[in-house]
């Protein structure tokens, strides 16, 4: 298969999971958040949650960027924007880690000189 | 819905969070400096795209249990396709990403985080990835196979990290043992479904591009490779 195929093939999979497959994304907490609420009992308030008894989590800070317009993995905090917010986020990852490692594949000849400079 | 996936603030204490900071930044150094070698016109595409698509899967909580869920870390999947030093890259941008625009990660938590995920867990499944690559050359199977198990130890890997830091400077709340217990436990299950969907991923990119797969290429510094052929 062709590189450029292939590469995009590889980046519209990415857009399907994150766009559509995560409407489907288990609420549950993961693994290292069970562990940090093990001990409290979580109730949902409208401050929000509520933690009662003992446990790691209560020693959490609010995120200092919670505010943000695409936090928790939603537009402006909207209800059903989670694949919105996962297509964004495929998009601005790409990006990201495409100038870094074309930034980083740049340098590999430094000290060694190729013609053009 | 409240989604969160990586440590948040205020878990460890301040100076645990500073230090492991300090060794986030010391490691994505050398991670850079290193990673150049193994970044060329092919791989530094097939980089970018990784990282994208580790953004992606690690969005999806599957259940593990009733009341508890798990997700990709994608260490041993970043190592296998791209080499350790890239992939360790590829997961740190992950997380920036995750905390800056997501507010998943707290910011004084991403060195934590970034050591667990993008360097204990990278490195754990590189080398189980590395240690089996005889039967991952082998056969599709022995490929499959071999994605599987790093990807589980990758996932054990990175949550033990999180005990030595609780260990080190945890908040409290719970006690060590429990936390071990847990931990191990649950990212045993984690694991399973990681390694799962690590076996997947990498076997439809060999099917596809073998050449694009780093632990199947054949690094000239590498040695005891004389005329063993590659798999078909």
């Amino acid at each position: 298969m062709r590189s450029s195929r292939f590469l995009i093939g590889f980046l519209l999979v990415a857009l399907v999971i994150a766009g559509g497959l995560s409407h489907f994304a288990s609420p549950e907490p993961d693994g290292l958040d069970s562990v940090t609420l093990n001990g409290c009992t979580v109730t949902e308030t409208a401050e929000g949650e509520q933690l009662d008894g003992t446990c790691i989590a209560q020693n959490a800070g609010e995120h200092q960027l919670a505010g943000g317009p695409l936090a928790d993995y939603a537009v402006d905090g909207r209800d059903g924007t989670t694949g919105l917010a996962g297509v964004i986020g495929v998009l601005v990852t790409v990006l990201v880690a495409g100038l870094v490692f074309w930034a980083l594949s740049r340098t590999r000849g430094r000290g060694v000189r190729s013609g053009g400079g | 819905m409240h989604v969160a996936m990586h440590m948040s603030d205020g878990l460890v204490n301040a100076p645990t969070a500073l230090g492991f900071g300090l060794v986030a930044i010391l490691g994505l150094t050398v991670a850079a400096y290193q990673a150049r070698a193994d970044l060329g016109e092919r791989t530094a595409p097939m980089a970018g795209l990784v990282t994208a698509f580790v953004f992606a899967v690690q969005m999806i909580n599957f259940p593990i249990l009733p009341g508890a869920s798990g997700h990709l870390l994608g260490g041993a999947l970043v190592a296998i396709l791209v080499g350790p030093w890239v992939g360790s890259l590829c997961i740190a941008i992950v997380l920036v990403v995750q905390a800056l625009l997501f507010a998943d990660g707290g910011l004084t938590a991403l060195g934590t985080n970034i050591v667990n995920m993008a360097f204990v867990g990278v490195f754990a499944g590189y080398a189980v990835a590395r240690a089996m690559r005889p039967l991952a050359r082998r056969s599709r199977a022995g490929l499959l196979t071999t994605s599987f198990v790093a990807a589980l130890v990758n996932t054990v890997a990175a949550a033990l990290a999180f005990v030595v830091e609780y260990a080190i400077g945890g908040a409290g709340g719970a006690g060590l043992g429990t936390v071990f217990a847990l931990m191990v436990g649950l990212h045993v299950l984690i694991g399973i479904g990681e390694g799962v969907i690590t076996a997947a991923t990498v076997g439809a990119v060999a099917a596809a591009r073998p050449d694009l797969v780093y632990l199947l290429r054949e690094p000239a510094r590498m040695v005891g490779t004389t005329s063993e052929g590659v798999a078909p």
